[in-house]
């Protein structure tokens, strides 16, 4: 891994200390998500936020989270992954068919075109969202599904980490063989170029498919149906219920804890697992110009 | 199409069948940009320019919706409220961005020195709170600056100091700093790393033998070549601050006194829009902040590259 490896062990036991104090920082939050998650609301308040208590319930937090209200938690996981995996998995496609055309083929307005999109990546896209609603509602499309998944498949930045991605992982000379072998440009972008553009694919998807899962302003505008919130909208209900409230609805805290930590663990573990590849295809077609 | 015309030359048929190979070229290529441009087009440009002819109208209570030509923008610009959102973000950005960028590339640099142990653990440790989303941390750090159940009272409580009251007045933009930064140092640490594993290596290993330090090196050589990401990084924090939303909409609800509905401007459209049933002037203010961001973005963009061409 070591790739300025030199003859003596460089390692510096100051550097990593110091590391090791940046790390405590990031890690301590999810610490306590995890000791908080099985603790029981009186707990909560009664006992040490950053060690477990005696009472450990976090199978019952769990339960209670998934059957509450009618088990509402479960629903919004599932909206939060249908939401995210098909805005994703249309944006990763729209950016890699957009990405490769741009990286591969002279046509008249390829770079205007192309400096359109990318001056946009300077557009907050929480300046869009109110115009959208208002457009949205127009045509029936506030409070379903569709309101969080369309604007969510616009990724300029996922286009353009595609074009600069495609340029160098796709060989001219391969496309040209392909070519001469009678092969139509839709079956060779299927078959020949999808596969080189792999680790940039999984770049694009993992982070746009962060961008939905995490995505707050957009739903809370779109959707007033609690069914169909996905898991962001959801939780801050449960918490400014649980804020206000007294009695029935403090035992809240703690399903919002629980759910909390239950939210954040399918990402950790899709980055963890496909960390070989996202961090290849920043490498190789992220950012270095 | 102008390359039709071509002289009969003894190479014409193979002219012939390159022009219409690049024709066909041609054609590919609108087909494959097509489906992201039309997507583009449907739910980027048209909510643009709606939000642009929006903000040109108002509501009255009798005569419904009128023109109003740029009186929204003139409203807007005399807003002090939404003047006061503005320079607030614009605070938040001079303190938090220079911290998290700084703290960003310091451990980019640390991860690609080599003089790590497990440097893979801190790369992975770092980067995981950005697979968090806004509203988790929010409401994480709500709790833990609590003086409820929040550690750091817990631990003021018992050595018998009084801890700082977190969500007050005078602390909020900095407690709100700190989300910001824990959520997003990873991000931008991992874009750093990535450029930094772009650099050549022979670029500093003749510095290596020559006997420069790895803090020379790193100063010299590598900074200078990751200029491109830091830009990008810089970037994506204007974006991030000017727009800032969930975090002060949930910390709202812990510190209604402290933050009013128009703390940061995104806060104000939402309200004004929602609340308010001022749709036209939301979208105005909407699209004053959008040309905000885009102005400081492209001032950034100038003044970066003047520098790096002197």
């Amino acid at each position: 891994m070591s790739r300025t490896a030199s003859p003596t062990d460089r390692r510096s036991n100051l550097l990593t200390l110091g590391m090791l104090a940046l790390l405590l920082y990031f890690l301590l939050p999810l610490f306590w998500l995890v000791v908080s998650a099985t603790k029981t609301t009186s707990d909560l308040f009664s006992t040490f936020g950053l060690w477990f208590s005696g009472d450990f319930s976090l199978l019952r937090n769990i339960h209670d989270t998934f059957t509450y209200d009618g088990g509402v938690y479960g629903r919004w996981m599932l909206n939060t992954l249908a939401y995210s995996v098909v805005s994703a998995g249309g944006a990763t496609l729209l950016a890699a068919l957009g990405g490769y055309g741009f990286a591969k083929f002279r046509f008249r307005g390829n770079n205007a075109l192309f400096g359109l999109v990318l001056g946009s990546i300077m557009v907050p896209t929480t300046a869009l969202a109110i115009p959208t609603y208002l457009l949205f509602s127009k045509f029936g499309l506030v409070n379903t599904p569709w309101a969080i998944i369309l604007p969510s498949l616009v990724s300029p930045f996922g286009l353009y980490l595609m074009r600069v991605y495609a340029q160098d992982a796709v060989a001219d000379a391969t496309l040209e063989a392909a070519r001469l072998d009678g092969a139509g440009e839709l079956r060779i972008f299927f078959q020949v170029v999808l596969r080189s553009l792999a680790p940039g694919l999984v770049t694009v998807l993992l982070f746009t498919l962060v961008a939905t899962w995490n995505n707050y302003f957009l739903p809370l505008i779109m959707l007033n149906d609690p069914k169909l919130y996905p898991i962001t909208v959801g939780l801050s209900a449960w918490s400014s219920q649980a804020v206000g409230g007294s009695g029935s609805s403090a035992e809240l805290l703690a399903l919002v804890v629980t759910g909390s930590l239950l939210s954040v663990i399918p990402l950790i573990a899709a980055f963890l697992m496909l960390q070989r590849y996202w961090q290849s295809g920043l490498t190789t077609g992220g950012v270095k110009e | 199409m102008t390359t039709t015309t071509a002289p009969p030359r003894p190479a014409t048929t193979r002219k012939a069948a390159k022009t219409s190979t690049r024709r066909s070229q041609a054609t590919a290529g609108y087909l494959f940009v097509t489906p992201f441009l039309l997507v583009f087009l449907l739910f980027f440009l048209l909510p643009l320019a709606y939000a642009a002819y929006l903000s040109l109208f108002r509501e009255q209570l009798v005569g419904g919706t009128v023109f109003a030509g740029l009186d929204n923008y003139v409203r807007a610009l005399g807003d002090e409220r939404l003047l006061g959102g503005v320079l607030r973000v614009a605070r938040f950005f001079v303190l938090q961005v220079p911290i998290m960028l700084v703290l960003a590339l310091l451990a980019a640099l640390a991860i690609d020195s080599g003089l790590l142990r497990v440097s893979k653990v801190f790369r992975v440790g770092i980067f995981i709170p950005y697979a968090v989303p806004s509203v988790v941390a929010t409401l994480m750090w709500g709790y833990l600056y609590g003086r409820d159940f929040g550690p750091f009272a817990q631990l003021g409580h018992a050595i018998g100091a009084a801890t700082p009251n977190f969500l007050g007045d005078g602390l909020m933009l900095g407690s709100m700093a700190n989300i910001v930064t824990w959520e997003f140092t990873g991000y931008n640490m991992i874009i750093l790393y990535a450029a930094l594993r772009a650099i050549p290596t022979d670029l500093y290993e003749a510095a290596a033998v020559d006997g420069a330090s790895s803090w020379r090196i790193a100063w010299n050589i590598k900074v200078p070549a990751i200029r491109p990401a830091l830009f990008l990084c810089l970037i994506f924090s204007v974006i991030g601050s000017f727009q800032l939303f969930a975090e002060p909409q949930l910390l709202q609800r812990l510190a209604p006194s402290v933050i009013d509905s128009a703390y940061t401007p995104n806060l104000y459209a939402y309200t004004l829009a929602f609340t308010g049933q001022e749709v036209n002037y939301a979208a105005a203010v909407s699209f004053l902040l959008g040309v905000v961001i885009v102005v400081v973005s492209y001032s950034f963009l100038f003044v970066t590259n003047r520098r790096s061409r002197s």
